[in-house]
């Protein structure tokens, strides 16, 4: 993918930028809101990574809502030293896609950052069917199998599970779970999530030899035909 | 108070009344010229509200005293003079019906007859014929001067050798003859000497008092400015410790005190609960940075391999994040108390969201081998902050899961009753010691009991200023059934939309756990963040 990463603080640049290559990112720097501003519009990304706070007169949400006025539909994460609500909804209503509070875990943004890369693209088609390996849904008649077998799975179960294949390769955060599952935006204190996962790991993976459901150490779970 | 200048600012010249005695301690200062010494004096006269009050008390002692003398007199004199007027019109009319019955003769005789039966020799009558002979009656000759008919003439007259007062009147009667009625009056005039000189003597006194009295209002007046001046300036400068005398008289000076006292009180409060959290913070900020920074330095020092250093320094990242943690959940909960979060406020169902937190939840409390029930319920509607609910529910379910003993039953129920949607987290855990209970929702409380467990003792904190962002309550109290363990209970108001209800009746739930420090202690960070 091509990021462009609009962020003043060096450090904070510097890593993300260098964790985005090792990831296979290509990746444009700017480190204020004019000049982010004008290679976000002379330029084509597939994501744009926006410090909500810039020197140099153009701040994060005027330069986001600079863009979406030309109608410029890049998907972007914004992301912010302020966490309370009400910024939180400013920066999604300026036409922000995803919005990440400072200090973040870099394994965090990348996850967002190319969930966010992946929606840019576009799924063709309201799909009826997922697939991923053996594992079969289908979104209609709400059933799952996997090598042909049967699965039940409860209402919530089944959510999970259709958000981990529609993200299937990818890493997915357990706030991106509690977020997108649960449409939950709290902080459940403990291992909610994890407690979750290793339900529907034993009814997805463990009758059968290989897992597909992996939990990926320091960031979150992926669902993986290996 | 006028009389005060802003603490800090010396007075120009003169000081001001309340300052007198402190100014005159504290050492000659150098004089200001004349012209504006002279000023200063007489504006510090005309501002000294204590002297004006004092005048106002003289001045409406004095005039009340008037009215009142005014009145006597009006009431014993005036009564008098009518009397006598009376009388002397109603002796004219009937002597006038005489002369019309029996003419000149029978009006003589008339007047002869009643100044034989005359017993008080007070009246007075003379009739005399054009040419000004006297006829009959007791008086020599005709007074000079006493012409109109209409009028009441007052004389000095001599009778019997005695001299006095008399009030006359003058009739014409037809062919010229002229008659003459009056009353000493004497008598009433040696009361009117004596009442005027009892009136004066009465003045005297009554200004005597007045002044007495606007004296003692102007030195009550400025004691207790005084007291407050002198507290508030030693409070001013950092003695939060003083407090207004009280006179002990229960009056209002004592009442306005004593209000002073209690917003002291609770302002010495604020600032303890301040102090008490900044430590807290520190302290708990402080504890995991510096763990951080053991492992970081550590690392940097003594690892040997690249492995050893990576571990090191993610569990320093680990540490940092539970300060992250504990940073945002302060800023939250300062955010909530200060009501910003009240814009995102909406309507919602309360069962259903219930619902679904046991349900997260659930699954966490059976993997610790408890059960979490749920007790199905109507619908409950209101109007608030839905992940903020979710976030207060969560708080408790982690609580009750936490601290519950192995095979521990957890329940999740909600009621509605007089306004207020009630949320019971009911468990059979460890529960909590009664002087524990009054403080679990302040700021980083744990318990005892509860250090072994993973937290920051902000849980409660949260929930707390939740469920009065709701214009509810929290109450966290042993079982009512009796048995181990916790109710924690949060109430919510159920108004449903923006503008009803604002503000329920929660004031008949005497909260078994929050006592005043608490919220104090909230308030307290609120404004110092
Ligand atoms: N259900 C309960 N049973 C027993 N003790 C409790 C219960 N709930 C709270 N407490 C006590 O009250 C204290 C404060 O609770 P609170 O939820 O504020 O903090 P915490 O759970 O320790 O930490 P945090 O919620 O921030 O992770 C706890 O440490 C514990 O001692
Ligand atoms: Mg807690």
């Amino acid at each position: 993918m091509r990021i462009l990463l609009v962020e003043d603080d060096q450090t904070v640049r510097g890593f993300v930028a260098k964790g985005l290559k090792e990831a296979g990112h290509v990746v444009d720097q700017a480190d204020n809101g004019k000049d982010g501003l004008f290679m976000a519009v002379s330029e084509s990304f597939d994501t744009i990574i926006l410090d909500r706070m810039l020197p140099g007169g153009i701040d994060g949400l005027h330069l986001l809502e600079t863009i979406r006025a030309q109608k410029n539909r890049t998907p972007v994460l914004v992301l912010s030293a302020l966490s309370q609500v009400d910024d939180r909804v400013a920066g999604l209503k300026a036409g922000g896609d995803d919005y990440l509070t400072k200090p973040f875990a870099f394994s965090e943004l990348l996850a967002r950052i190319e969930a966010l890369g992946r929606r840019g693209k576009g799924e063709t088609g309201p799909a009826t069917r997922l697939l991923v390996g053996g594992l079969e849904m289908d979104l209609l008649s709400r059933q799952v199998k996997r090598d042909g077998q049967k699965i039940d799975l409860q209402p919530r179960e089944f959510r999970l599970l259709e958000y981990l294949m529609r993200h299937a390769g990818q890493v997915v955060t357990r706030t991106m779970l509690l977020e997108g599952v649960w449409d939950y935006h709290f902080d459940p204190q403990t291992n909610v999530i994890d407690v979750h996962v290793s339900r529907l790991r034993q009814k997805i993976d463990k009758p059968f030899p290989t897992a597909l459901i992996h939990t990926v150490r320091n960031a979150g779970y992926m669902l993986r035909d290996e | 108070m006028t009389s005060e200048p802003p603490p800090g600012q010396p007075p120009l010249g003169q000081p001001p009344l309340g300052q007198a005695s402190v100014a005159s301690r504290t050492g000659p200062r150098p004089k200001p010229p004349r012209w504006a010494r002279r000023r200063t004096r007489r504006g510090d006269i005309l501002r000294s509200a204590s002297l004006r009050l004092a005048a106002v008390y003289a001045v409406l002692f004095m005039l009340s005293a008037i009215v009142f003398m005014s009145f006597i007199w009006w009431a014993t004199i005036g009564l008098l003079e009518r009397e006598v007027d009376a009388a002397i019109n109603a002796d004219a009319r009937a002597l006038s019906e005489r002369w019309t019955e029996g003419g000149l003769p029978a009006l003589a005789d008339t007047i002869r007859l009643r100044l034989a039966g005359n017993v008080d020799d007070d009246a007075l009558y003379l009739m005399i014929d054009p040419a000004g002979a006297t006829i009959a009656g007791n008086l020599a000759t005709w007074p000079a001067g006493v012409v109109r008919s209409d009028l009441t003439y007052q004389l000095r007259i001599s009778r019997d050798g005695m001299r006095g007062l008399a009030d006359v009147k003058a009739f014409g009667l037809p062919g010229g003859y002229r008659l003459l009625v009056g009353r000493d009056v004497r008598a009433r005039a040696i009361l009117k000497r004596l009442l005027t000189d009892t009136l004066l003597w009465a003045m005297l006194m009554v200004s005597v008092l007045g002044l007495s009295g606007a004296f003692v209002v102007r030195s009550l007046f400025r004691r207790m400015v005084r007291n407050v001046a002198s507290t508030t300036r030693a409070i001013a400068s950092g003695d939060l410790a003083q407090r207004v005398p009280l006179s002990g008289s229960g009056d209002e000076f004592d009442r306005v005190a004593e209000t002073i006292n209690h917003m002291l009180d609770r302002i010495a409060r604020l600032m303890d609960g301040v102090r008490q959290v900044s430590n807290s913070i520190a302290h708990d900020l402080r504890t995991p940075i510096t763990r951080a920074r053991a492992r970081l330095e550590d690392a940097s020092l003594h690892a040997t391999g690249t492995a050893e250093m990576r571990a090191a320094i993610e569990r320093a990242v680990t540490d940092l994040d539970g300060v992250t943690a504990v940073f945002e959940a302060l800023l939250r909960i300062a955010e909530i108390e200060a009501g910003a979060r009240r814009s995102a406020f909406a309507e919602l169902e309360l069962s259903g969201l219930l619902d679904d937190m046991a349900e997260l939840y659930g699954a966490v409390a059976e993997e610790r081998g408890l059960t979490l029930e749920r007790r199905a319920a109507e619908p409950i509607r209101l109007y608030g902050d839905r992940p903020l609910i979710q976030q207060a529910v969560a708080n408790l379910l982690d609580n009750a899961i936490k601290f519950s003993r192995p095979d521990g039953r957890v329940s999740l129920s909600a009621s509605v009753d007089a306004g207020l949607a009630k949320i019971v987290v009911r468990d059979g855990g460890i529960g909590m010691a009664p002087s524990e209970l009054a403080r679990a929702s302040e700021r980083f409380f744990r318990a005892e009991s509860a250090r072994s467990t993973p937290g920051s003792g902000l849980g409660l904190s949260l929930v707390q200023a939740v469920a009065q962002l709701h214009g509810g309550q929290f109450v966290i109290q042993p079982r009512e059934d009796g048995a181990d363990g916790l109710d924690a209970v949060l109430f919510l108001s159920v108004r449903t939309g923006p503008n009803d209800a604002a503000q329920p009746a929660v004031a008949r739930m005497e909260p078994a756990s929050s006592p005043d420090h608490e919220q104090e202690s909230r308030d307290a960070l609120l404004s110092s963040s």
